[in-house]
């Protein structure tokens, strides 16, 4: 395997600036109105129960949802809709699914391609989950797990500046779930900006800078952790949370 | 780096085609016309023979597997599309390449599963290209209905019913209203209405642009020849291939808008 | 049998018929002397008599050598364009023009008239015959003579090209036939018969006429080994010409086919019938044909093959019908027909017809379309077939319905006809179709 050498930390770590930010799938509005910001160099966490508009929030982000208002602005400009944004951008969908007669070599070999020969990539991930000898087996034959780690590996592939985890660690073993905890601390220790989602609080307690909690639609706390736990007299995290889901807070 | 890749239509085109290749469906495609058209000529077909019995299976299953594959294809390629979309890939790229990932295996397939009996024991001429163009040409549409009716429905079951019922539409029961039609109003002349119904159904174009090959004969025997010398003039041909094309463009063209809008 | 009853029968032919009147070439036993003594004076141990026809003399015209010649002379024509008027031949002679002999009717005239025996015309360029619509100008009339012969010549832009008129023991051979007139109402017909017998026509070559070979009142006769193509009517076309044979002869693109009508005792065997297309153009039309064969021919690629009316026990045998849009055409007042041991492939409609009535009968022949099988293995299906489809009535009945062909939905409602016959001839049907092309 080869190994490129990575990027120094981006100049100026991308930050995300949510204003206003409206979604409705047909007569069911998903999101009314978010407001949300999340820092350079930080990792923000999504949380929320189910239904409350996490994922389609993700999803607005990526552009792969086209919202029906509100901004959402990378380093204080617009998000281009054309995709062009999206090479700062890595990305792991929940549900990690590929084109089934395809190795994960090829994936790797086409995302590459996409970008052009000259993006930096990082592939030390392949190593950490052992996974060179899946590699070039057809993605249909690999195990959730295994998958769910070659997703991990496309969405460091680029070395981006913003990364997008929708349950990152769900189907991944206890090893393979810290091995990739260890690459988010790293990579946010080179300036990444995260935005994760997960229903593990241990885990967003132990990666997680800030909070964003939806319910409903809206955000209902945005804020560091320490915040979250000022604002709710509570003195873990999970407390703190079904507090602001029982709504009692400001 | 921000620049947006501008062959990225020729990278998903790439995977997706070997994709495609390497999922037996192409090949068992491809090998079905081949024991089809191998099988006729050893039995005693000659060339003639051999194209006329292809021209209904090229007219009822090239649509229904293009409509039916094509819809089963992108939704299937779901995840593929969300990945892609993460990627700096404008979606238009990625539809292109996803359209041309399929419908080109598609159609190749056909190609050679027909054009290599055709090779190994001669025959064919202009007639069996022909054949092949109409094949080509209805792969290519009805593939592109498939993409729109698949992003139009998100449910895949009613996606592939409408799917199913608009092959049914055009490859059986259109036909049958003409000629219900025909006998209704069999007063009137008609020659003009036919040759503008005939327009209207992509799988009857095929077919007629087929019968100027196989059934000249009859044609010429129709008051002044009218069918035979619209669809065999230049003309004809120029109205004939833009009807084609807009059968083509038209729904890919609601495919694209739709895929551009929607959400994943 | 008279004139009137041709012209009703035939109107599109109505100004030639019309024209005609009278008997049959009559027998008289003094006549067969005649032609006996000319034929002695011609092998007769004298030598006969040669005249030469040169432009720079002594003798510069053919009139001249007509008038001095003695029966049984031998009229030998230098090259040369000769404007020399209607000429007449009215003695027993042999008339032979070297390669560049020109007779030129300049555009007003008939050229020869033959009213003797044993008169043979070889060699010649006809020339420039104009159109006439009062009489039937021809090149070289045959009136009332026998054992005429007219061979090897070449007729350009003549009206009528060789116009038989009450003659018998007639040869017409090997002579080309170019009409150039740019319509049926302007051309005649290449060759014409008209209450003649015995006579043969073999290996000539018509195209651009009116119709291409022409045959009225006409008995005992041979058309054999001729070439008729690209004339504006028929190929070939005969009335009333009983117990004569049609053989070898290669009827292709003319506008309308061939057409052959009120005829008993026809024979038509190894004739090419081919493409003849357009909504009026038959292979062949049978009109009242009797008690004739039809054997042996192939028609490839005509609008329709063979087309059958009023025609009664005509065997039509060992055809192979190629392409052709409608490979027959049988109307229900045609009877006791037998189409046997024909080959039917790739034609568009097999078998058309008019009613559900049906007295002619198909046995053992060949269909592509034939879709049974052979359990027994003895080359014969096992099921009988139905060739006419339900498709074809609706055809008939609603021409537009023409464009539908070969759509799924039309295969749907064919098989579920052949099925349960309904609308289509329950009669009509081939209990004994063979499973292979028949091999000629």
């Amino acid at each position: 395997m080869n190994i490129v050498p990575l990027a120094p930390p981006a100049a100026a770590p991308a930050r995300l600036h949510i204003t206003g930010l409206k979604k409705a799938f047909g007569a069911l509005p998903v999101l009314r109105g978010v407001d949300a910001t999340m820092p350079a160099g930080q990792v923000t966490a999504i949380v929320g129960p189910n239904g409350s508009g996490k994922t389609t929030l993700i999803k607005s982000i990526l552009g792969l949802v086209r919202p029906d208002g509100g901004r959402i602005l990378l380093d204080g400009r617009p998000l281009r809709p054309d995709g062009a944004d999206r090479a700062r951008i890595g990305y792991m969908p929940q549900a990690a699914r590929f084109p089934e007669n395809l190795t994960g070599r090829e994936v790797i070999a086409l995302l590459k391609d996409l970008r052009g020969a000259a993006a930096p990539t990082d592939e030390t991930l392949i190593d950490a989950f052992g996974l060179e000898p899946e590699l070039d087996k057809p993605l249909r034959t690999l195990s959730g797990g295994n998958r769910q780690r070659i997703s991990a590996v496309l969405a460091f592939l680029f070395d981006p500046d913003l990364l997008i985890l929708d349950e990152p660690t769900a189907g991944l073993d206890p090893v393979a779930s810290s091995i990739l905890k260890d690459k988010i601390r790293a990579a946010q220790d080179r300036g990444k900006t995260f935005i994760l989602t997960s229903h593990i609080i241990s885990e967003i307690e132990e990666l997680a800078d800030r909070i964003v909690f939806l319910l409903d639609g809206r955000v209902r706390f945005g804020g560091s952790i320490a915040e979250i736990m000022e604002r709710t007299g509570q003195s873990r995290l999970e407390r703190a949370l079904a507090h602001l889901m029982t709504g009692k807070a400001a | 780096m921000t620049t947006l890749i501008p062959t990225a239509t020729a990278r998903v085109f790439q995977y997706e085609f070997s994709d495609v290749l390497r999922s037996r469906w192409v090949t068992l495609y491809a090998l079905f016309f081949f024991g089809l058209t191998e099988g006729l000529f050893q039995f005693g077909g000659t060339g003639t023979g051999v194209l006329l019995s292809l021209l209904n299976v090229v007219l009822i299953l090239i649509p229904l597997v293009g409509v039916v594959f094509g819809a089963l294809y992108l939704y299937q390629a779901r995840e593929f599309v969300e990945l892609m979309l993460a990627q700096p890939v404008r979606r238009g790229e990625l539809f292109a390449g996803l359209y041309a990932g399929l419908s080109l295996p598609l159609a190749g397939g056909f190609v050679l599963g027909v054009g290599v009996p055709f090779l190994l024991h001669g025959g064919g001429g202009a007639t069996l290209a022909m054949l092949l163009a109409v094949g080509v040409l209805l792969t290519l549409v009805f593939v592109a209905l498939a993409f729109w009716l698949a992003v139009r429905f998100e449910d895949r079951v009613r996606g592939l019913a409408v799917a199913v019922g608009l092959w049914l539409a055009g490859a059986v029961l259109y036909d049958g209203l003409v000629l219900a039609l025909v006998a209704a109003l069999s007063a009137y002349p008609l020659e003009r209405p036919m040759i503008a119904l005939t327009l209207l159904n992509p799988i009857d174009l095929g077919r007629v642009l087929l019968l100027l090959h196989f059934d000249v004969s009859a044609l010429m025997g129709y008051t002044g020849a009218v069918f035979e010398r619209f669809f065999g003039s230049t003309l004809g041909a120029g109205v004939s291939l833009t009807a084609l094309g807009l059968w083509l463009i038209v729904p890919l063209g609601l495919g694209l808008r739709r895929f551009r809008r929607k959400d994943f | 049998m008279t004139s009137s009853v041709a012209a009703d029968a035939c109107p599109v032919c109505a100004g030639i018929a019309a024209t005609g009147g009278g008997r049959t070439p009559g027998r008289p036993a003094g006549r067969w002397v005649v032609s006996l003594l000319a034929l002695l004076a011609l092998i007769g141990p004298v030598r006969a008599q040669t005249l030469v026809v040169d432009p720079a003399g002594p003798v510069a015209s053919v009139r001249e050598a007509l008038a001095q010649a003695e029966p049984g002379a031998r009229i030998l024509v230098r090259p040369g364009i000769y404007r020399e008027g209607a000429l007449v031949i009215d003695r027993p002679v042999e008339l032979v023009g070297e390669a560049g002999a020109v007779l030129d009717g300049d555009g007003t005239h008939q050229i020869l008239t033959i009213t003797a025996d044993s008169v043979t015309v070889r060699g010649f360029t006809f020339r420039n015959v104009a159109t006439s619509f009062v009489e039937d100008r021809a090149a070289v009339k045959v009136d009332e003579a026998w054992h005429v012969r007219i061979e090897g010549n070449r007729f350009e832009d003549t009206f009528f090209g060789i116009y038989l008129s009450r003659a018998a023991y007639v040869t017409v051979a090997d002579n080309v036939l170019r009409g150039t007139r740019a319509t049926e109402s302007q051309s005649g017909n290449g060759i014409h018969l008209w209450y003649s017998r015995d006579v043969t026509i073999t290996g000539n070559d018509v195209r651009g006429h009116r119709d291409g070979i022409y045959l009225e009142f006409v008995e005992d006769s041979v058309v054999e080994d001729n070439h008729s193509e690209g004339n504006h009517r028929y190929g070939l076309h005969f009335m009333f010409s009983d117990r004569c044979a049609y053989r070898r002869n290669v009827f292709r693109a003319n506008d309308a086919g061939v057409a052959v009508m009120y005829t008993a005792h026809v024979e038509m065997t190894d004739n090419r019938f081919e493409h003849n297309w357009g909504p009026a153009a038959f292979g062949l039309l049978l009109k009242d044909i009797t008690d004739s064969r039809v054997a042996r021919n192939v028609f490839d690629r005509n609008t329709i093959g063979l087309y059958a009316e009023g025609s009664n026990r005509v065997d039509v045998i060992d055809n192979d019908f190629l392409a052709n849009g409608w490979a027959v055409k049988i109307m229900a007042d045609a009877e006791a027909n037998r189409f046997v041991r024909n080959n039917f492939i790739a034609n568009s409609f097999d078998v058309a017809t008019n009613s559900r009535q049906h007295y002619s009968t198909f046995d053992g022949n060949y269909w592509d379309q034939y879709e049974g099988y052979d359990l027994d293995r003895d080359g014969v299906g096992d099921v009988p077939f139905r060739p006419v489809r339900l498709f074809t009535l609706l055809v008939e009945r609603n021409e537009p319905a023409l464009l539908l062909m070969r759509s799924f939905f039309v295969h749907l409602l064919d098989a579920a006809e052949r099925v349960l016959p309904v609308l289509t001839p329950e009669a009509l049907v081939d209990t004994h179709p063979v499973m292979h092309r028949l091999v000629r």
